[in-house]
């Protein structure tokens, strides 16, 4: 088992590596030099100023140099200094440990999709199972029509739209940021509801796409594994349903479950540029979005490695978690 | 002959399909509108009136109009071009290079299939979303581009697939056969494996997009999609955002079309797979 | 779950097709308070307004975005100031003094000027920033002014002296809150990678209290202000990225001001709701926006092509259309009611039959009866190029592109991220026309704009426009101080241009805040609502924020 992990963790080594090849040359490729944003269209800019923008941020060098200097400084977790006009360090952009942790953007994305992971996970499994136990039904017919309606809802506009439900028309939810104007004078419960309302919206947006995608997996899985002969056997043996579903079969359902959680991680990254964007979050999402618009070379480079990496962990923990559900991999086969 | 009744075969179970059928004619309504689109919308998508800013549907503009008096119903007929074109091209470009290198991969094993698979789990790790993002801001964003950044992002699946189909199908007899007889691996792997892996990549294509559409119209809506005043679903979508409160039609109707595209394009996708002789589909996917 | 979400959806369209408005009413103040123009100044409360941007840099030599300069505008002041005639008034200089030849300017302080740390205030900060911004490791956008100095002389603790080459018209205006860095903070560092540049120490009405990025700036009054305390203690900055999201908050009552669009001030702030908490304003903003064809193109060399556009596009529909009403058209570089404002220049109404005439003349004419006109048998088609993400803009070249074809010429949109429009298109001069904004200074020196020495790459002067007499007059204007002679040949450039039409001076939109009702003593003029922002202040029953423990 430790063999296993040991070997997982090498494996990602080399993917690592990848990822800051793949992210620091594309980035690369296009046209423009990244000063531009610095300068804008000013009257008071003058070339000389400009030019000497350029040499401040070593963009003289080749690109292959500066690439080993940027590899050398990440491992340090040093992702360089911004371009965009203030100029901090890209980390402390992400992770300003001047702020406390419910502020800092990189927390925030994290913990918002750890939230949106565990409400999909929680509904799409029950979900999942009963509408496979109850094949055909009424219920099941529903349950796929609406899953296949959120795999294909676009996720801002299933986002616009209740922001223009509940924030416009009934006035029931803030539509925007993480808590409110008042929030320094509310009590700790107060602050807490607070939170609470301002996670309803972007949250619900969040899970919708995965939970169609993941109910609908558990589904399929779930009749897969209820074919299997050993769930006949136990049938056979008169064990009641429920004891076949939920000691045999769940067991076994859940595994491809895992992968797929695993492999959903990058989606619900990705999907953070949007509904942080739409819903005001800063979170990383939104700083990667303006970085974009803003060529922060930077930025644009550290959050495309973070992303990667955070999804290397998903898929490690999804591992992990396959490796305790399936008996075969515990046991070191 | 082997082909023909396969083929009648699959038209009989698609029609038998009412799902897939119902796909079918969502897709084929989309091209219509597409392709006939001078013809269909009854304004021009880009004539400004004045007179008619922001104006709620009614009959004479069905869906209303949009902040510069331009009627939202042509628009949105116009709008089906981009969405159609993207969805084709940025998968064709997808499923090609899917092809080349799960071919490549699942053809030669060893080291070479090692690298790509590697090089696919590197590229699966990256959230495409951020990449797609990334090189769109960097390079123009024209409709032409955002095809190719979206197929460039999107071709890992169709590798995978190719792969497994590759490695099932590389070793049976008629291959085995055809490299006996001196066939260059050139010829084996169009020849006689591709058209047998063909059916799983058709299906994942027209899946695929589904999914291509999604995107277009999140990119166009966050501003760095198709540009103005170019029609898309997802740049009208930009304009209902900013005007939430006071136009609803420029955020209800764009949406809707794109949430009917998605569903058509994965109903037939579906309705194809399950009218494949579906018995043929497993021992395929062993 | 599942039932439920896909009725949530049913429910949520069927709300969106009934059209219900609710308007929230908070807080306790009433309705006869907030509506009084004054009531007793007091102090406390908070004003929160809504910014788009966030900022970058508050060591405002080094920022070069409004953003920044906006709040570290509470934050630092300058020797001098601008009063709301536009004359120069003093502010950390009680009072200064020009050589007859107007090449020496020498400053005389304010004496008992604290930093918010309790250091004061002297001359020598004054010369640390001046020697900062001329340090060529500082990367500056406005080192230009300050590279005009000849010499920089601390006279005493209280005295600072600046003395030119030549006379330089804009000379004394160009110290303002740029250069005046507390030397004692920041000496012997490197400037760039100062905390200051996060948490500045300034002297001005307002200091920072804390800013959470992505979220929000607080700032807190300064007390010991040499001008008196402000009365409202606390400033916040609430960075919401999008209007429509800031509109809806502001309704909530989370936001007291921000800028509005054209459509939420004319369509969405007309109700009673709006009449009974806020104030709207309304003054022309100072920039202009403005359609610039490149000299350099065999088409638009011709000045009959130039002028004919000018007649084919209808400002007064872009006005219309695009801003709503909220602004005027534009004749100049400058804008209506500041003093090189010349009103009577050659202006170009509506008249696409008159272009057509023009274009013909300069032999374009639909030869083949494609509907596009052609000269030489090619067919007048061009592109115009703005910058993506300004949806004013993006209206305005649609607007233009529908006007011309109707004269039969094909206009084909492009908008470019902003890096790659200035650097690849304005700097190599790979464009047919743009669509810009330009914001103007309060001095008239347009030097760099439309100097034809001022062409080489990555100058302002991209269209490459060159007349001998109107760079004559540039020189002429910015070196004299005599403000008759200044408006003169002002005057006289605007004449030329209106003439020659090298830019279509498309419109000067109007700025448009609102701010919450209870806060008393806005009084808008010439430069805005905010130069006076210490002294707005909210009576006491009406004061809606404590501070939190």
């Amino acid at each position: 088992m430790f063999k296993y992990l040991a070997k997982r963790f090498l494996e990602m080594i080399p993917t690592l590596f990848g990822i800051t090849l793949i992210s620091f040359f594309i980035i690369h490729l296009a046209p423009g030099k990244p000063t531009d944003a610095l300068s804008e269209m000013n009257p008071k800019m003058t070339p000389e100023a400009r030019e000497r923008l350029e040499k401040l941020y070593n963009l003289d060098k080749p690109v292959i140099v500066q690439y080993g200097m940027w590899l050398k400084r990440i491992v340090r977790l040093d992702f360089g200094e911004s371009f965009s006009m203030d100029r901090r360090p890209v980390m402390q952009k992400i992770w300003d440990t001047k702020q406390p942790l419910l502020e800092r953007r990189l927390f925030i994305t994290f913990m918002l999709n750890l939230i949106a992971m565990i409400i999909i996970l929680m509904i799409a499994i029950p979900v999942g199972i009963s509408s496979a136990t109850h094949q055909n039904t009424l219920y099941d017919k529903i349950t796929t029509t609406t899953v296949f309606l959120g795999f294909a809802m676009p996720s801002f506009w299933l986002a616009l739209l209740l922001m223009m439900l509940f924030g416009v028309y009934l006035d029931w939810l803030p539509i925007s940021g993480l808590k409110s104007m008042s929030y320094d004078s509310l009590s700790v419960g107060g602050k807490i509801l607070d939170r609470l309302k301002h996670l309803v919206l972007p949250m619900f947006v969040a899970a919708f796409g995965g939970l169609a995608a993941d109910s609908r997996y558990m589904r399929s899985s779930m009749l897969e594994v209820v074919r299997q002969d050993y769930v006949t056997v136990a049938r056979a043996k008169g064990l009641p349903e429920k004891t076949v579903i939920y000691r045999h079969a769940f067991r076994n359902a859940l595994l491809p479950l895992i992968t797929l959680a695993g492999l959903s991680v990058p989606g619900l990254i990705g999907g953070s540029v949007i509904f942080e964007n739409i819903f005001g979050i800063p979170g990383m999402g939104q700083l990667f979005f303006n970085g974009v618009m803003t060529r922060d070379y930077s930025l644009i480079m550290a959050i495309l490695t973070i992303g990667a990496f955070l999804t290397l962990i998903g898929n490690l923990l999804a591992d992990i978690g396959y490796m305790f559900a399936d008996p075969r991999i515990r046991t070191g086969r | 002959m082997k082909t023909d009744s396969l083929g009648s075969l699959f038209l009989k179970r698609f029609k038998q399909n009412r799902l897939a059928v119902a796909g079918a004619i969502i897709v084929l309504c989309l091209v219509v509108a597409a392709v006939f689109a001078p013809l269909v919308a009854p304004y021009k998508p880009n004539d400004i009136d004045r007179k008619h800013i922001l104006m709620p549907p009614d009959i004479h503009h069905p869906l209303g109009t949009d902040d510069l008096g331009r009627d939202v119903l042509s628009r949105m007929i116009w709008g089906a071009r981009i969405s159609l074109a993207v969805g084709f091209v940025a998968v064709g470009i997808a499923s090609v290079i899917g092809i080349i290198f799960g071919a490549i991969a699942g053809y030669y094993g060893g080291w070479t299939e090692r690298i790509i698979m590697r090089f696919i789990d590197i590229m699966l790790t990256i959230p495409t979303f951020f990449l797609i993002l990334a090189v769109i801001a960097f390079i123009e964003p024209s409709i032409w581009n955002i095809m190719i950044v979206i197929g460039l992002t999107g071709w890992m699946g169709v590798a995978r697939l190719v792969r497994a189909e590759f490695l099932s199908v590389k070793e049976r007899d008629y291959v085995v056969a055809a490299r006996a007889l001196g066939a260059s691996d050139f010829r084996i792997i169009f020849r006689h494996i591709m058209i047998n892996s063909m059916a799983p990549v058709l299906v994942s294509a027209v899946l695929g997009i589904a999914g291509a559409v999604l995107v277009e119209s999140a990119l166009s809506f966050l501003g760095i999609g198709v540009q103005p005043p170019t029609p898309s679903w997802g740049n009208i979508l930009t304009l209902g955002k900013d005007n939430i409160e006071i136009a609803w039609w420029l955020s209800v109707f764009p949406g809707l079309a794109i949430l009917i595209t998605v569903v058509g394009y994965n109903l037939l996708g579906e309705g194809i797979r399950d009218s494949i002789d579906p018995r043929l589909w497993e021992s395929e996917r062993k | 779950m599942r039932i439920a979400s896909s009725s949530t959806i049913i429910i949520l369209i069927l709300m969106l097709l009934t059209p219900a408005c609710k308007q929230k009413v908070k807080g306790s103040e009433t309705e006869a308070d907030l509506k009084a123009e004054n009531g007793q100044p007091a102090y406390g409360d908070a004003l929160v307004e809504g910014v788009i941007g966030e900022p970058s840099n508050l060591i405002p030599m080094l920022a070069s975005d409004s953003a920044s300069h906006n709040v570290a505008n509470h934050i630092f002041n300058g020797l001098v100031k601008y009063d709301t005639d536009l004359s120069v008034i003093g502010d950390l200089a009680e009072s200064w003094d020009i050589s007859k030849d107007g090449l020496v300017i020498t400053f005389h302080l304010r004496k008992g000027v604290k930093w918010t740390d309790g250091v004061e205030f002297t001359a020598d900060d004054v010369m640390f920033g001046y020697k900062t911004i001329i340090d060529e490791k500082t990367p500056s956008a406005y080192k230009e002014d300050f590279l005009q100095v000849k010499k920089a002389e601390v006279l005493d603790k209280y005295t600072f002296r600046v003395t030119y080459e030549k006379p330089f018209a804009p000379a004394l205006t160009s110290w303002t809150s740029l250069v005046i860095l507390p030397k004692h903070l920041l000496e012997g560092k490197d400037i760039t990678k100062s905390d200051l540049v996060r948490s500045p120490v300034g002297l001005g009405p307002y200091k920072l209290a804390k800013w959470v990025s992505g979220q929000e700036l607080v700032l807190e009054s300064n007390k010991d202000y040499f001008e008196g305390r402000p009365y409202i203690d606390r400033y916040i900055y609430k960075v919401i990225p999008d209007p429509a999201t800031m509109f809806l908050v502001l309704k909530t009552g989370d936001v007291d001001m921000m800028g509005l669009t054209p459509i939420q001030y004319t369509k969405q702030t007309d109700n009673t709701f709006f009449k009974n908490n806020f104030r709207k304003y309304r003054y022309p903003a100072f920039s202009y926006t403005h359609l610039a064809f490149n000299q350099k193109h065999p088409w638009f060399s011709d000045k009959r092509v130039r002028q004919a556009m000018s007649y084919a596009i209808d400002k007064n529909e872009i006005v219309d259309v695009v801003l709503f009403g909220l602004g005027s058209p534009a004749t100049g570089p400058y804008v209506p009611n500041t003093w090189p404002y010349n009103p009577n220049v050659k202006r170009y109404e509506y008249n696409p039959e008159k272009a057509k005439e023009l274009l013909k003349e300069a032999g374009w004419q639909d030869r083949d009866g494609d509907g596009i006109l052609d000269k030489d048998s090619k067919p007048f088609s061009f592109t115009i190029l703005t910058n993506a993400g300004n949806s004013l803009r993006k209206n305005t070249a649609t607007i233009i592109q529908s006007r011309l074809e109707k004269i039969g010429v094909k206009v084909e949109i492009r908008t470019v991220e902003w890096s790659t429009f200035v650097n690849q298109f304005i700097d190599k001069k790979r464009f047919e026309a743009v669509l810009l904004g330009w914001s103007i200074g309060l001095d008239a020196d347009q030097y760099d704009i439309w100097h034809s020495s001022k062409t080489k790459e990555k100058e302002l002067n991209f269209i490459s426009y060159n007349n001998p007499e109107v760079d004559q007059l540039l020189e002429k204007g910015r070196r004299t101080f005599a403000i008759e002679e200044r408006k003169k040949a002002y005057f006289r450039i605007q004449e030329i241009l209106a003439d020659e039409v090298p830019y279509i001076f498309l419109y000067v939109p109007d700025a448009t805040p609102i701010v919450h009702a209870r806060i008393k003593n806005i009084k808008p003029t010439a430069i805005g609502i905010s130069y006076n922002m210490p002294k707005w202040y909210v009576p006491k029953p009406l004061q809606r924020h404590t501070m939190g423990q």
